[in-house]
């Protein structure tokens, strides 16, 4: 409090409106716990064992000054007063962090595909891994992983939270500072982990590869996410929660849960980056795969549902098909997704009963899942016309259609005589790119689409016929991408088991491998056409905000009388 | 009150919505996690799973580093076809000290559970430098800077202490000798070989890399490739005793 009272001093020397001007408690707290910070990291630093974790630390050195610096600056430009809750009765939205979400989402997607593009030609012509550590497959795929799923994924979930949760509540967003904390600290996370996976800090989980300061960090950045989430539900003034913001709370519920199951480990030092898991062996694998798989049924599947359920009935203009499939379809599905972690482990050293455990809940997953998809399909009903006129529209529509085929494969690889085939192989990366870029995609490029011109106050999109472009180009590259997956894993899986009339393998391991040659170029060719897409579409979008046409607001006098 | 009424109390009531979700999603995580930890016949009873030796735990702290486990399983399943080609079916106990664990998802290249042995050390050092000088068609990248970097004998100490906290057996003897003893493994003509034997069964000395001096990152990944899958006797394994 002691830099709030030195502002306090200095501002009411100076000509006041007619309330005087002091920092909040929030204000002058995060400053000063930001500039303890910032020492502490310069410390860390200065000690650092490894030379990542002292990049790291003085990044975030830098970088807690910088929130010091941002605070401060803020303080003076802003007027006496807090932004107002209600402005002639309307609710004063919170649309600053919601811009720069879809900023950033758009700027980490290209960064993800370009650097799945990357990997992909890696398989496909191993010469571009240039001998160099830093930028080898093994250390590019988690980065192309958290760039998509946590980077590009993660805004586009928390921009759109952040949304939704206002509108549907008919609430500002609670907090002041707090949304930009969850914005910039989650993008300062992501930044840490991508960095690290360059320079060789990982923990080695997959989807959960970054060491345990980057893991505290996310703790800490997630409980705000949440307090600020429940914080606006709270203050609502519709009676009922919206659908959407049921997802919603279950995707950050759920992942917090998650992310504190897999992630406990003792670091071999405070000044050091590397750390060891506390779970071994068999343990370790079941939490990690508990974990792996409920990102994808909590963070790809829960946080996306909930754009489903806001943004295809406000682009359709229809209300969402049925309520009480909802209910039915939100329960079951987070009853069941959690379950389902065992079949990532089939025939392995887990014991056969959590592997059934595991095949039998996700073969039962299949209901819920298209039970939500009937419900974002049938949406439609009585709009299907808009398919023909509206490309964003239709680019929810199809991600609905790619995630009810993905929910579909899911629980057939999950049988056990399937998955001895489909494990280990190119079929499951067909299987999760299905879902990835079909599902969570599509999903994600039609509410950037609707979300964009509706936060900075356009009356469309600079061009819906380049989004035209950008759906076929990327369905074009989908379909390349996974009908390639599957023969490869599928060719792989049956020559992995061939065997000759005389009873000997008859492939060696490098046959196989020189098999999937030519798949892996058709590959890399689907994921160029999706950047190509995704490049459409940032351009489109870049176009709007800079020369879309305003939407001329209505005076609030003018408005009819309810 | 019907079921649609009632549920209207979730809908309105935020508080009670996130502790209805929590409830929800806690129990199949609790089902199928917490038995692994107490039911007795989750990992066999097997003799001959040590701890890593310094170098191998080194090399295999490389193996993370470069994200080995995201092209090679190690996790051999009981089919006919994977026990023909890489041996017997993987048991729980050979990952029990494995923090974390590196069974894989993917087999771009073929599984490594039990790679020890079977190609020399040459082999390795080519393969790791340039896998193309060796298998023409492989897509492995090359890791030349393995053989320039050196390893730190005295950090492993603290990096076995972390381990034994987390549950690992690390013995006072073992920690207190760390660095002595990495030394030792990567050089046959070090004094200390006899008294590093004596304290990891089965471990391998060698001079990995080929070359003198400080032992380097590919000796220390080398030496965790080459005992990969090697500790436990198959002959003396008793599958019957360990059936689940």
């Amino acid at each position: 409090m002691v830099s709030g009272s030195v502002f306090f001093q200095r501002e009411s020397a100076m000509p006041q409106p007619s309330i005087s001007k002091t920092m909040t408690t929030g204000e002058s707290g995060l400053a000063f716990i930001f500039a303890v910070t910032a020492f502490l990291c310069l410390v860390a630093s200065a000690k650092a064992l490894d030379a990542p974790f002292a990049f790291h630390a003085a990044l975030s050195a830098a970088a807690s000054l910088a929130a010091v610096f941002f605070i401060i600056n803020r303080y003076y430009d802003r007027p006496a007063s807090l932004p107002p809750q209600e402005i002639n009765g309307r609710p004063n939205y919170n649309l600053g962090p919601i811009k720069f979400t879809a900023f950033m989402a758009m700027f980490w997607g290209i960064a993800g595909f370009l650097v799945g593009l990357i990997i992909a030609s890696q398989l496909a012509w191993p010469a571009l891994n240039f001998d160099l550590q830093w930028i080898q497959f093994g250390r590019l795929r988690p980065l192309h992983t958290s760039a998509v799923i946590f980077a590009f994924g993660g805004n586009v979930l928390i921009g759109t939270s952040f949304y939704v949760v206002q509108k549907s509540c008919r609430a500002r967003l609670a907090g002041d500072l707090a949304p930009w904390f969850v914005v910039l600290g989650y993008n300062y996370f992501i930044l840490i982990a991508g960095t690290g996976y360059l320079l060789g800090v990982t923990q080695s989980k997959e989807y959960a590869e970054p060491e345990w300061y980057a893991d505290l960090w996310l703790t800490v950045v997630w409980v705000c996410y949440l307090l600020v989430f429940l914080g606006t539900i709270l203050k609502r003034k519709e009676p009922h929660i919206f659908v959407a913001n049921w997802f919603y709370l279950a995707f950050i519920v759920t992942i917090a849960v998650l992310h504190l199951g897999n992630n406990p480990a003792l670091p071999v030092s405070v000044f050091g980056s590397k750390s060891y898991i506390v779970w071994g062996g068999i343990q370790d694998a079941m939490f990690q795969w508990w974990y792996g798989h409920n990102a994808v049924g909590f963070f790809l599947t829960a946080g996306f549902l909930a754009i489903m359920y806001y943004f295809i009935p406000k682009r359709a203009e229809r209300p969402v098909y049925s309520y009480r499939l909802s209910i039915i379809h939100f329960w079951a599905l987070i009853f069941l997704y959690i379950w389902a972690g065992p079949h990532h482990l089939h025939y392995t050293a887990l014991p056969d009963w959590t592997q059934t455990l595991g095949m039998t809940f996700s073969i039962m997953l299949w209901m819920p899942s298209w039970g939500g998809m009937i419900n974002g399909l049938m949406t439609l009903s009585g709009a299907w016309d808009k398919l023909r006129t509206d490309p964003v529209l239709r680019m929810l529509v199809v991600s609905v259609a790619f995630y009810g085929m993905s929910t579909f494969e899911g629980p057939m690889m999950s049988i056990k005589v399937v998955n001895s085939l489909s494990h280990y192989t190119d079929w499951t990366i067909g299987h999760v790119h299905s879902g990835a870029l079909g599902w969570v995609g599509f999903v994600s490029f039609g509410a950037l689409y609707c979300l964009v011109p509706w936060v900075w106050n356009r009356k469309g999109l600079y061009s819906l016929k380049l989004v035209n472009w950008h759906f076929w180009i990327a369905t074009l590259g989908i379909v390349l991408y996974i009908s390639a997956m599957w023969v490869s894993g599928i060719l792989q899986g049956l020559m992995w088991r061939a065997y000759t009339s005389l009873g000997f393998l008859e492939y060696s391991f490098i046959e196989t491998v020189e098999a999937m040659h030519p798949f892996y170029i058709i590959r890399a060719a689907g994921g160029a056409l999706f950047l190509i897409g995704a490049l459409i579409m940032a351009y489109n979008l870049w176009m709007t905000v800079r020369v879309g046409e305003q939407e001329v607001q209505m005076p609030v006098a003018l408005q009819p009388a309810e | 009150m019907s079921f649609w009424t009632r549920h209207q109390i979730l809908e309105k009531n935020s508080i009670v919505l996130v502790l209805g979700i929590l409830l929800v999603v806690a129990i199949g995580g609790l089902v199928e996690i917490t038995p692994l930890f107490y039911l007795k016949s989750t990992i066999e009873k097997v003799d001959g799973v040590r701890p890593y030796t310094p170098l191998e735990l080194a090399g295999r702290n490389i193996y993370v580093r470069e994200g080995c486990y995201l092209c090679h399983s190690q996790m051999i399943r009981p089919l006919r076809d994977e026990v023909e080609r890489y041996g017997h079916f993987s048991l729980a106990a050979e990952s029990m000290f494995d923090h974390p664990f590196q069974w894989g998802s993917k087999r771009t290249g073929p599984d490594l559970a039990r790679v020890g042995a079977k190609y020399s050390d040459d082999w390795h050092v080519t393969h790791l430098t340039n896998p193309r000088a060796i298998v023409p068609q492989s897509v492995m990248p090359g890791y030349p800077f393995l053989a320039r970097t050196e390893v730190d004998p005295d950090a492993i100490a603290d990096h076995m202490r972390t381990l034994r906290t987390v549950g690992v057996p690390y013995t006072d003897d073992q920690i207190a000798n760390a660095a002595a003893d990495m030394k030792a493994q990567a050089d046959p003509d070090n004094a200390g070989t006899d008294a590093f034997t004596k304290r990891y069964a089965k471990a391998v000395v060698r001079n990995f890399d080929g070359k003198p001096g400080t032992p380097t990152e590919m000796d220390a990944l080398i030496a965790y490739l080459q005992m990969l899958g090697t500790l436990v006797d198959f002959k003396l394994y008793n599958e019957k005793a360990n059936l689940r």
